[in-house]
């Protein structure tokens, strides 16, 4: 029988190939930052220079007259944009946390028939689409008269909210020691009670997670803003980019575009840059938020 | 531990006043009941009814299947209507960002500065798919654009257009593009699902003088496979439901000549442009009907599935150490020559 040797070298490795995997793989990263260098580019210099692709650097003048021109426009001002998502985004994130996690501290603790079946349900709405509720929900706030308004777009957002944060919620709370409970119990406390002064704290981190991937949700959501949101004054910055690029199909401004695409991007980026822990932790925990 | 398990076991035994816990429910029963189930309901019914009112059984249903801009398979040419464009989009994105993102997981591993480079990637899910849309169409623009400049450097000029333009460039430079935006999310994933993998697997297959590929095969892929189903499924979702990236890149009628239409946008398009509600609703609700279908599935495997696949996978990996400790045996012992 052949005694098959195992090479002598395997251990350390052999440098040129982790450079090699070193090299490819820094080299892809850079690869997938191409695109937003291009935006970048495009946005801080003026178009004539930008003509022949954003790479010529040979008339190099940057400037801020995009962002200035962007934000100045006389009918959607980019910085209203911002403001009005702002406006929308962080009641849409509060509001559903709290409103889905009571509802999910009920699913994890307490017994009633039929409970695991009701939640089932409740989980299968994240898939529907955006697309199956819109023309009710159009009507009906036309009714109600919340169509064009804040509040309307929150209570959408919030209602659209609850089930993945139902779900994700839930799922914690299911982890938390039940013990810490029943001695409160014990003490006298009520549910509620239990709930705001032991549950909640005990589930910041989580309650973070949720928030962030739900600010982001918002912020970034386009299809729900172009059905409930209509005048001018109102329109979130989402909406106001595609606007800008319809401007002319063959006319498109491409700085002032460039510049309005990094002002809306650039609130999830940081969001995502300095809450990354628990973005990723929010993400992954198999709740998935597409 | 699936996690639609195992609640029963922690319920709290005893209240004083169980009928207030009712109010725990309340909020989030009240605003899915009247935003969400109620209105799809209603796209339902809108589904089955003329616009004046009759009812109208599977008709509207009938009329948007056959109709040119759904499925359009009459000559095989470009516009091949939304819910052909759709399921391209799932047959080319689906593999290509499931087996980038596995890749890249698995390169990583060994990479320093993974972190960062991960981020990197990540970008292109954090950004709002209507700016992804528009820096696409930057990207295809025919002189300032860097994919056709590329191509005209590398002398295929047929390539080197504004691909916007032109039905095909623009439905397949859109799918190819949005992998750009979306390889970050399998990347996160598989990244995550890499790490509950106990090192001593690697190890053992090592000492055995696996193959990387042996390995990859045996070990890696079968322990993975409850990430791959979440990404699978996630990522179909995604798919199914894609409306920003194409509304932002291209026009609300999907390109020149709907190329790159979808779903969802012909939906959007039904409603609010042509204010055919009662059409609309019917996309909508064989949009719905797809969704549920995709996710009625992973909800079946991850229900009923991990248990049978989990003993499943742990047999073969038993089976791999006694494989692994009978070979090592004969090494110990067998003197070296």
């Amino acid at each position: 029988m052949k005694i098959r040797r195992r090479k002598a070298h395997s251990f350390p490795k052999i440098p040129v190939r982790t450079i090699v995997i070193h090299a490819i793989a820094w080299g892809i990263g850079l690869l997938w930052l191409i695109p937003f260098l291009g935006v970048f580019m495009t946005a801080i210099r003026p178009v004539p220079e930008i003509l022949n692709g954003w790479w010529v650097t040979n008339p190099f003048h940057p400037t801020l007259q995009n962002f200035q021109t962007a934000f100045s426009d006389p009918i959607t001002p980019m910085w209203r944009g911002l403001l009005n998502s702002f406006m929308v985004a962080i009641p849409s994130t509060f509001i559903p946390i709290l409103v889905a996690s009571l509802g999910a501290y009920g699913f994890a603790r307490f017994r009633f028939p039929m409970r695991d079946y009701l939640f089932l349900v409740i989980v299968l709405f994240m898939a529907v689409p955006q697309q199956m509720v819109a023309i009710p929900i159009f009507l009906t706030m036309i009714n109600a008269g919340l169509w064009d308004n804040f509040f309307g777009i929150i209570l959408v957002h919030t209602a659209w909210a609850l089930p993945w944060i139902l779900l994700f919620m839930r799922n914690f709370f299911q982890t938390l020691p039940l013990e810490v409970e029943e001695a409160a119990r014990v003490d006298g406390a009520s549910d509620f009670r239990i709930f705001y002064k032991i549950v909640l704290p005990m589930s910041l981190p989580a309650l973070a997670a949720v928030a962030v991937l739900q600010f982001m949700w918002v912020w970034n959501d386009f299809f729900f803003a172009k059905v409930l949101l209509f005048s001018t004054q109102n329109l979130v910055a989402t909406q106001l980019v595609p606007l800008l690029s319809e401007a002319g199909p063959f006319h498109k401004d491409q700085g002032i575009l460039s510049a309005a695409s990094i002002t809306v991007m650039i609130v999830p980026i940081l969001v995502f840059a300095l809450l990354q822990r628990y973005y990723i932790r929010g993400m992954i925990g198999w709740t998935i938020k597409g | 531990m699936s996690p639609l398990r195992g609640g029963g076991r922690r319920s709290l035994a005893f209240s004083y006043r169980p009928y207030l816990r009712v109010l725990f429910f309340v909020p989030a029963t009240v605003l899915l009941v009247f935003l969400v189930l109620y209105p799809a309901l209603q796209t339902l019914l809108l589904s089955f009814y003329t616009p004046s009112g009759q009812f109208a059984g599977l008709n509207n249903y009938g009329s948007v299947l056959g109709n040119r801009e759904t499925i359009d398979t009459s000559d095989w040419q470009m516009p091949y209507g939304t819910l052909i464009n759709n399921c391209l989009w799932i047959a080319i994105h689906l593999p290509l960002t499931l087996f980038t993102g596995l890749y890249l997981a698995l390169t990583l591993q060994k990479v320093r500065g993974a972190s960062i480079i991960k981020s990197m990637i990540f970008l292109g899910r954090v950004t709002p798919m209507i700016v992804g849309g528009i820096i696409l169409t930057f990207l295809f623009d025919e002189k300032s654009g860097i994919v056709p400049r590329l191509f005209g450097l590398l002398g295929i000029n047929s390539l080197a257009i504004q691909w916007t333009q032109y039905p095909e460039t623009l439905l397949f430079g859109l799918i190819f593009g949005s992998v750009w935006l979306w390889v970050g999310f399998s990347l996160i994933a598989y990244s995550a699902g890499l790490t509950t993998i106990p090192r001593d697997y690697f190890e053992a297959a090592q000492m055995d003088g696996a193959s990387p590929w042996q390995t990859f095969r045996r070990i890696t892929w079968p322990l993975l496979r409850q990430t791959t189903l979440t990404v699978v499924t996630m990522t179909i979702l995604w798919e199914l439901k894609i409306f920003d990236i194409i509304f932002a890149a291209t026009n609300p009628n999907g390109g020149v000549g709907g190329a790159a239409d979808v779903l969802a946008l012909q939906m959007f398009r039904y409603a609010f442009r042509a204010g055919n509600y009662n059409a609309a609703a019917v996309v909508a609700t064989l949009l719905t009907g797809l969704t549920l279908l995709v996710s009625a599935w992973m909800f079946r495997r991850i229900i009923i599935g991990p248990q049978r696949k989990g003993r499943r996978v742990r047999k073969l990996v038993l089976q791999f150490w006694t494989r692994v400790w009978t070979r090592i045996k004969p090494h110990r012992t067998v003197p070296q020559a």
